[in-house]
């Protein structure tokens, strides 16, 4: 029975020491201790909301990238090919052009040519027309030197006259 | 599993065989030594018992050593104080300023000085008035296992303070978890969302009930004591959840209690009696609940050991040890485990008394 009966003095001690236990802890550790570790939870809500947003932008701006560099190289291919179309055909006009010229070129060369070779036989008839001239005067001064040929001819001429 | 049942029977056996042995043994060395024994004082396992788990006025350091502690005495003319020692282990009767005091069974009481100048009626009357409030080796026990508490706590809190932002480390990071357990695994699921307010004790009497449940298991001078194992101390523990439970219900709590919906008028006043008798139950359950099972932890403890001694045989010895350390594991458990029953149960307490109205 001794053993189940709460004694007086003990139950005070204990009440008295108890309750101060209960307000040093409450003061100076439990305040405190509750304090750092609702901070700390806190803080690493706050830090793993962060780095999920983080990621989430990480990958927005992956995205991002690999459009704009798709967009780059779609571009990249149209500007050489562009580029080559121009060289094709600034080439092809060049060539159509040195052609062109070239033919113009020719043919003027061509019609200088005969030109010239126009003026050039004109000279050689008139020197031939003026050589002949000249031999043939010549030949008529000798021929008819003497007055009996030139009767023989004048017969002869008349002769071939048919009337 | 099996290996560990065959084991403990392995020893069980060993037990039996012992005690089978052991006794013959015992009886001879009675006879041979009848002179010697009928000097002797006879061994009393129940009394030797009872003496550990009671409260006493000297603390047992070792060996024939032990301090006696201050007694302090309230009586009908005043306070007396003087120091046990006086008693000289309960030999001789101290007598002070006004009454002569003698210990009985490690409790002061009032005597007629030779034991004839006062009636034994009027010692008894007298008796009844002392109160003893002496600092006994439980409230020693107390006082240090405070000391302990706030000692490692304001070094833990340091620790928050002095590594903020940083991980846990040494003496912090093995309380952190008892803490986080006490808040996330009984107060926050018992208690709900208002839990924040009940932190505070919560976690002062788990720690409270766990140290001296530890400090109870050790045999030499920091230990020795049965604190938690004594009713006034769990008196005092359940005091605090009854009032702290009553002191918290809400309108809902007190309207189940005394506007009780659903039930007949003429009923109400048994219906008051029954839940009075709910509201010094609960408490009660948890008074009895702690010091039954750590008083009962000891006495097996002490029987074990006290086996030795009934038998007055060495052989005996090794069997009690090996029960003493398979005891002693599972105490280490109980220490654990009663505290959390105790802080388990006042959560949920003072979760049904602020719980909001639901129907």
């Amino acid at each position: 029975m001794e053993l189940v009966t709460p004694e007086i003095g003990l139950v005070f001690w204990t009440t008295v020491s108890f309750l101060v236990l209960f307000f040093l802890l409450a003061k100076f550790a439990w305040k405190p201790i509750m304090g750092a570790i609702d901070d700390r939870e806190r803080f690493i809500e706050d830090s793993l909301r962060k780095a999920e947003a983080a990621k989430d932008e990480m990958a927005r701006l992956t995205n991002e990238n690999e459009v704009l560099l798709k967009q780059a190289r779609v571009e990249r291919d149209l500007i050489l090919h562009e580029a080559k179309k121009v060289k094709d055909q600034i080439i092809g006009d060049a060539k159509e052009a040195a052609h062109t010229e070239g033919a113009r070129m020719i043919e003027l060369a061509r019609v200088e040519i005969n030109n010239q070779k126009a003026i050039a036989m004109a000279d050689v008839k008139n020197q031939v027309a003026s050589l002949s001239l000249e031999i043939a005067e010549k030949v008529l001064k000798q021929q008819f030197a003497d007055q009996a040929k030139q009767d023989e001819l004048v017969s002869q001429l008349l002769k071939e006259v048919k009337l | 599993m099996k290996s560990k049942i065959f084991t403990l029977l392995q020893i069980f056996c060993v037990f039996l065989v012992l005690t089978a042995f052991s006794a013959p043994v015992f009886s001879q060395e009675k006879t041979s030594e009848s002179v010697e024994n009928a000097v002797e004082k006879k061994f009393e396992p129940s009394e030797v018992i009872l003496e550990h788990i009671a409260d006493s006025h000297s603390f047992h350091i070792l060996g024939n050593t032990s301090v006696p502690l201050p007694v302090i005495l309230y009586t009908d003319k005043g306070f007396e104080v003087f120091s046990a020692a006086r008693f000289e282990h309960g030999k001789a009767d101290y007598v002070g300023k006004y009454y002569t005091y003698r210990l009985i069974n490690d409790k002061v009481n009032i005597v007629g000085a030779n034991n004839t100048l006062l009636a034994s009626a009027t010692i008894l009357k007298l008796n009844s008035s002392l109160i003893d409030f002496s600092i006994t080796r439980n409230v020693i026990s107390m006082w240090m296992s405070i000391l302990f508490l706030v000692i490692i706590f304001i070094a833990v809190s340091s620790a928050y303070k002095k590594r903020q932002g940083q991980a846990p480390k040494g003496l912090q990071s093995f309380m952190e978890p008892i803490i986080l357990f006490v808040r996330d695994d009984i107060a926050r699921p018992n208690i709900g969302y208002k839990y924040r307010r009940f932190m505070p004790l919560l976690l002062t009497v788990f720690f409270f009930i766990w140290i001296n449940n530890l400090i109870g298991l050790v045999p030499f001078f920091p230990g020795g004591s049965n604190l938690t194992g004594n009713i006034a101390v769990t008196f005092v523990l359940a005091l605090i959840t009854l009032i702290l439970v009553n002191l918290n219900g809400n309108k809902h709590y007190w309207k189940h209690i005394f506007v009780p919906a659903d039930v007949p008028v003429w009923i109400w006043p048994l219906w008051w009696v029954i839940e009075l008798v709910g509201i010094i139950s609960r408490p009660f359950a948890l008074m009895i609940r702690l010091f039954a099972n750590i008083t009962a932890g000891h006495i097996i403890v002490l029987s074990l050991i006290s086996l030795i001694f009934v038998f007055k045989s060495l052989y005996i010895a090794p069997v009690s040890v090996a029960f003493v350390v398979f005891m002693d594991v599972l105490e280490l458990l109980v220490a654990a485990l009663q505290a959390f029953i105790f802080t388990l149960l006042t959560a949920l307490f003072i979760g049904t008394a602020i719980e909001e109205a639901h129907h």
